[in-house]
């Protein structure tokens, strides 16, 4: 198995910069601006991104973090029920603009656990997906607004991203 | 992803749990928890699966704890009490069970005067079982929410001072906190009549006394149980008043209770006789908490079992 490394830690901090401004963009309505982290390694993105935002802005935007664990599809194919963690959406999603985060975007189906899950908690007015490394291979139609880097990828390589936050250095790494 | 802790598709005791299976089932009820906080009260986790409450001795708040908790799950859940079951026509329970699993129900939830009737129908189905109460044995769920509610209150188990007060020896929500407690790590201290809280309980390794006032003293939670009328054959004391008045939480023991000392009740509470009813309705009364935080609790242990059996059958 080999590692090629796609981001450093500078390349990371750059492109995250280069999505606060696109989301700021397009999103003239700022005030309802809300970012929603899908845990575990969405969560320090999206509160990254919030900060960011937050800068350009001159104001706090508030930051959810979800567990998508209870709304997963395929509960019946994993070896052994998985670790569900907290959801904590602490402001009311209702009317507001929601960026939704993740580390890595592949089939689509997170992403479709976490917009039901989302809809549990209120009705958005929209809700918009931010995506550090794109890879392809979608199982359902589901693209995002906002990528960090796209990397074409064959279906069993594998994309690792670490951030300081969950322990080691910023850095998105391929192993094939 | 990390290695889940969970590798049962049953919960029939406390007694074969590990204590880390026993904090990663807590971490899961505080994740279900904040479900019943949020505008709509539903994960479809269990979609399309059937649970079977069977219920063989008579039940409400257990019943509809884990009714509400499959329902919470997306569930589908039928209800079998023993009155209105073909148990009353002389099938036996194997059969009811039997005919339960060809309807292709996947989650049995039994209680049952006879212990070992969860560990009895495991051996026979496929389906996911949970023991709701099996005699005077065990009744995992209970002891589940009452460590969660400590926890949660506390912060922690470990090094806590808990004593059980009342019908120990009738009483399976006694065993299944014991063997809980001791597992986390907690000195419990069991106190009531000589006739109830026999000291053989000594081996579960705890502490029994019939002192009241030496068992109350240095608690951090005082549990107190329920005299249980319906299965005490022969009177183990002379009254219910003597009762009260010997081993009754009153106000002027409350007051001699740690001033942040605890006070849990399984329910149903017997006003005026293990408890006064001013200390049941009291702040550090946590009785109500602890029927919300059973309906967690419950959401927990359907999700891991039903998760864990559907891998099992996945791998054949």
């Amino acid at each position: 198995m080999s590692e090629l490394v796609l981001m450093d830690g500078a390349a990371l901090e750059r492109a995250l910069t280069r999505m606060a401004h696109e989301i700021v963009e397009h999103n003239p309505e700022a005030e309802s601006l809300a970012f929603v982290g899908i845990r575990t390694q969405g969560v320090p993105l999206a509160h990254r991104l919030a900060t960011k935002v937050g800068s350009i802005l001159k104001r706090e935007v508030p930051v959810g973090e979800l567990d998508i664990n209870m709304h997963r599809d395929d509960l019946a194919l994993l070896d052994s029920p998985p670790n569900v963690g907290l959801s904590t959406i602490k402001f009311d999603l209702t009317d507001k603009a929601i960026v939704l985060v993740d580390d890595v975007l592949f089939t689509g189906r997170t992403i479709r656990a976490a917009m039901d899950e989302i809809s549990d908690f209120g009705r958005p007015r929209r809700i918009q997906l931010a995506i550090l490394v794109d890879r392809g291979h979608r199982e359902l139609p589901i693209r995002p607004d906002y990528v960090g880097k796209n990397v074409p990828t064959a279906p069993d390589e594998r994309v690792r991203v670490q951030l300081t936050e969950t322990g080691g250095k910023d850095e998105v790494v391929i192993e094939r | 992803m990390k290695a889940t802790k969970w590798n049962h598709k049953d919960l029939l005791g406390i007694q074969e749990l590990t204590a880390d299976e026993i904090r990663h089932l807590l971490d899961t009820a505080a994740a279900f928890k904040e479900v019943g906080e949020r505008a709509v009260k539903k994960v479809p986790s269990l979609r399309g699966q059937t649970m079977v409450n069977l219920f063989i001795e008579p039940s409400t708040r257990t019943r509809t704890s884990f009714e509400l908790a499959a329902k919470r799950l997306s569930a589908d859940v039928i209800n079998i009490a023993t009155t209105a079951s073909s148990l009353v026509k002389g099938e036996t329970l194997k059969d009811t069970a039997l005919n339960l699993q060809a309807l292709n129900a996947d989650i049995i939830v039994i209680r049952h005067s006879a212990a070992g009737a969860a560990h009895f129908l495991s051996r026979l189905l496929e389906a996911s079982v949970i023991n709701a109460g099996d005699g005077a044995h065990e009744h995992p769920t209970q002891a589940l929410l009452d460590a969660f509610t400590i926890r949660e209150k506390k912060g922690r188990i470990k090094g806590l001072n808990v004593t059980i007060l009342g019908d120990i020896l009738y009483s399976r929500v006694a065993r299944s906190n014991i063997w809980l407690l001791t597992k986390l790590g907690a000195r419990v201290t069991l106190a009531g009549p000589s006739t109830l809280v026999p000291r053989v309980f000594e081996e579960f390794g705890c502490r029994v006394t019939h002192d009241i006032e030496e068992a109350i003293r240095d608690a951090d939670v005082i549990n107190l149980l329920r005299i249980q009328h319906e299965r005490q054959r022969k009177t183990m004391f002379p009254s219910i008043g003597e009762y009260a008045a010997m081993f009754g939480l009153n106000k002027e023991r409350f007051a001699r209770t740690k001033p942040d000392a605890m006070i849990m009740h399984p329910g149903p509470i017997n006003r005026g006789v293990e408890i006064d009813s001013e200390i049941a309705d009291c702040s550090r009364s946590v009785i109500l908490e602890q029927v919300t935080n059973g309906l967690a609790v419950r959401m927990a242990v359907l999700f891991l079992c039903a998760g864990k059996r559907k891998s099992t059958e996945g791998a054949e």
